[in-house]
């Protein structure tokens, strides 16, 4: 498969969301948690700290489905979670990122 | 000022200064120093439970008798481990509750060290939030906290677990933070309000759906107001019972599996369906694709992950319920409706529910019957699971919001009898009722030398078929009367149980006059257990089998 009909599927059958959290040990956990007890793959996890690190940013990549809506709720239900948007699979965030993910 | 005070004796006075008067829990090494400052307290009530789980369901029987969160408290690793069961279930009910437990100091934590369990972990899909708290300052943050998302929104299980060397830690404390209240939820959208009002307005067949939202909210008034001015038939789910009178004239009692015909009939022919609450469980709607196929949904809910996650409504509202109804009100008109009215007391009519042997009291039906007639609205009536809550649900008289407690999204066996304690310690002055059955009440039977020690007035019905009825049931329905590992062969001796265990108790099988023994036995203050033998054959009726659409139910 070449790159742009990869990404023309990933854009069909994907979603990137983007997570602001409050930056501490439990937060990761808790947000993948609500993915994995769905059996809802979450094919990328990307995350930094922002700012003055007292919040962090994660970025999933996850396969777009029609569970999303009911996800994105129960995430932003999450006390440690300040917000939520979803994009397009085609968000540079994570095709910046394809050259460290070569097999 | 300034006091100097531990990591323990901080959390002590923030659950004073909370206003916590009752706690229960079940001491160990990695606690002690909150044990030790809970010693010292005069404010707060420590009531040893024999087993967490025990303590977990009596915190969760105050909070529901209450509405306000209950705290219960046990050591780590297997102390914590034992109290999963009920932050759970206090989940799945939407209890606010606080349990806080020992861990093993901060150094140790990742070293497989002795009662080590990754309590924080475990706790995550299972609670509202929870926290590991890193330091006696943070605790001043934290327990505040705990209790604010406890109560707030849709109420539920904080967990805060505190390592021993957080809660030895001595810090100077100069200022306590304010006790924490539920946060106020954000209005109701007015333009959706008025919406819902046209549509309401506008229906036939509506019917009103109340939810456990509607006790959490406080807001049985308000629903069985605009019931009664919008002329709306009410059905409730298991988690609502009491919100509406069970005898008042637009009450259809429960919906869903075990429900009455007529109600899962006339949820069959609504053209409109007011959800406030509630959250389509299962075990209400049947097979969803056929639940309330003609309908219309409006759904309120202070949950927004609850809108549209079963059935998409036409009009979803996020706001507490109480609210909400009080903005629905004004603008709905006044109407009897009294053609749709007419249709379902037809229905009610034709397909009642069937209560054999109502007179007998050495039948299910009728035993439940005698218990009612002994006691008044204020009474709590809590049960256990399996058939003999579902045939507590179906025929006990409930009337009043918070009268009724019971695990209904974990169907927890071993719920009753600490819940039903909890209950008691939490509101001294009410008679407390467990109906349970000889499964049941072996889960946590060792709640019943607690209820001796704090002489709570409960009252523990115990039906008593010498099987697992509900798998019985199952079994006999739906695996070709294959009856495996669901009947006991060995029963012990509930009555001497009791007694050995310090508490009243009698056989109403041996009764001559059973009804003048249940009447004696509820009247006289303390714990009590009734026994009384049913028949194994009965089941719980009618039903949806499962899978099946709720108007197509079997049985009587
Ligand atoms: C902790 C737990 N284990 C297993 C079950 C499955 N279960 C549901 S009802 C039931 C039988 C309950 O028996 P009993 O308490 O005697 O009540 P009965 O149905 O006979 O009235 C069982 C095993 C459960 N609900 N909870």
């Amino acid at each position: 498969m070449n790159a742009i009909n990869r990404n023309e599927q990933n854009a069909l059958a994907r979603a990137v969301l983007e997570i602001d959290v409050n930056n501490h040990a439990g937060v990761m956990s808790h947000v993948v948690g609500l993915f994995s007890r769905r059996a809802y793959n979450v094919e990328g996890i990307l995350c930094l700290p922002v700012g003055d690190g007292r919040q962090s940013r994660i970025w999933l990549l996850v396969n777009e489905d029609q569970r999303l809506a009911q996800m994105m709720k129960q995430v932003e239900k999450l006390e440690d979670v300040i917000a939520i948007r979803r994009h397009n699979a085609d968000h540079a965030v994570f095709q910046d990122l394809e050259s460290f993910f070569r097999p | 000022m300034t006091e100097t005070l531990t990591g323990a004796q901080i959390t002590v006075r923030l659950l004073e200064r909370q206003g916590i008067r009752t706690v229960a829990g079940i001491p160990g090494g990695a606690i002690l120093p909150i044990y030790d400052a809970l010693g010292q307290s005069t404010a707060i009530h420590h009531v040893l439970a024999r087993h967490e789980q025990g303590a977990g369901f009596m915190a969760q029987g105050m909070a529901r008798a209450t509405g306000q969160p209950a705290v219960c408290l046990a050591s780590s690793g297997p102390g914590a481990t034992n109290l999963l069961t009920a932050i759970a279930d206090a989940k799945l009910d939407s209890i606010p509750l606080v349990a806080i437990t020992g861990q093993v100091p901060k150094a140790m934590i990742g070293t497989d060290a002795f009662q080590e369990v990754d309590t924080y972990g475990l706790g995550i899909p299972i609670t509202k939030h929870n926290f590991l708290v890193s330091s006696a300052e943070e605790l001043l943050e934290v327990i505040p906290r705990a209790f604010r998302i406890a109560a707030s929104g849709r109420p539920g299980p904080v967990l805060v677990d505190i390592p021993k060397d957080v809660q030895t830690q001595a810090i100077e404390i100069s200022a306590w933070p304010e006790p924490a209240r539920a946060e106020h939820a954000p209005a109701a959208d007015a333009a959706l309000i008025e919406q819902a009002a046209a549509m309401i307005n506008a229906a036939e067949r509506p019917i009103l759906y109340l939810g456990g939202g509607v006790i959490h909210s406080g807001a049985s008034a308000a629903a069985i107001e605009l019931a009664e001015k919008a002329g709306l038939p009410t059905v409730m789910t298991l988690m609502a019972l009491g919100a509406m009178p069970v005898d008042h004239p637009l009450a259809l009692g429960m919906l869903g599996m075990h429900a009455a015909r007529y109600t899962n009939l006339a949820l069959d022919e609504c053209d409109l369906l007011i959800a406030v609450g509630a959250r389509f469980d299962d075990r209400a709607t049947g097979k969803v694709a056929a639940f309330c196929p003609q309908a219309k949904i409006i759904h309120i809910d202070i949950d927004p992950a609850e809108l549209d996650k079963i059935k998409t409504a036409h009009i979803g509202i996020t706001a507490d319920i109480g609210e909400a109804l009080g903005q629905l009100l004004p603008a709905t008109f006044q109407n009897s409706r009294k053609k749709w009215v007419d249709r379902v007391n037809a229905l009610k009519a034709e397909f009642p529910l069937a209560m054999s042997d109502l007179d007998n009291p050495r039948s299910h039906f009728g035993l439940i019957q005698s218990v009612a007639a002994c006691l008044d609205d204020d009474a709590i009536i809590a049960t256990d699971v399996g058939q003999h809550q579902m045939w507590v649900a179906q025929a006990y008289p409930l009337r009043r919001p918070r009268q009724w407690l019971t695990s209904g999204g974990l169907g927890t066996m071993g719920f009753g009898v600490p819940a039903a304690i909890g209950a008691a310690l939490a509101e001294r002055e009410r008679t407390v009722v467990c109906f349970t059955g000889d499964g049941s009440i072996m889960m946590n039977i060792q709640e019943l030398v607690t209820a001796a020690e704090e002489n709570v007035n409960i009252k523990i019905v115990l039906m008593d078929n010498a099987t697992l009825g509900l798998v019985h049931q199952q079994q006999t329905l739906f695996y070709g009367e294959r009856l495996f590992a669901s009947q006991f062969r060995s029963s012990p001796d509930f009555v001497k149980i009791a007694q050995g265990f310090g508490i009243a108790a009698v056989d109403l099988d041996a009764s001559a006059n059973p009804c003048a023994t249940l009447m004696e036995a509820i009247s006289r203050p303390g714990p009590c257990l009734i026994h009384a033998s049913i028949d194994a054959e009965q089941k719980v009726y009618p039903m949806v089998p499962p899978g099946a659409a709720n108007r197509d139910m079997i049985g009587a």
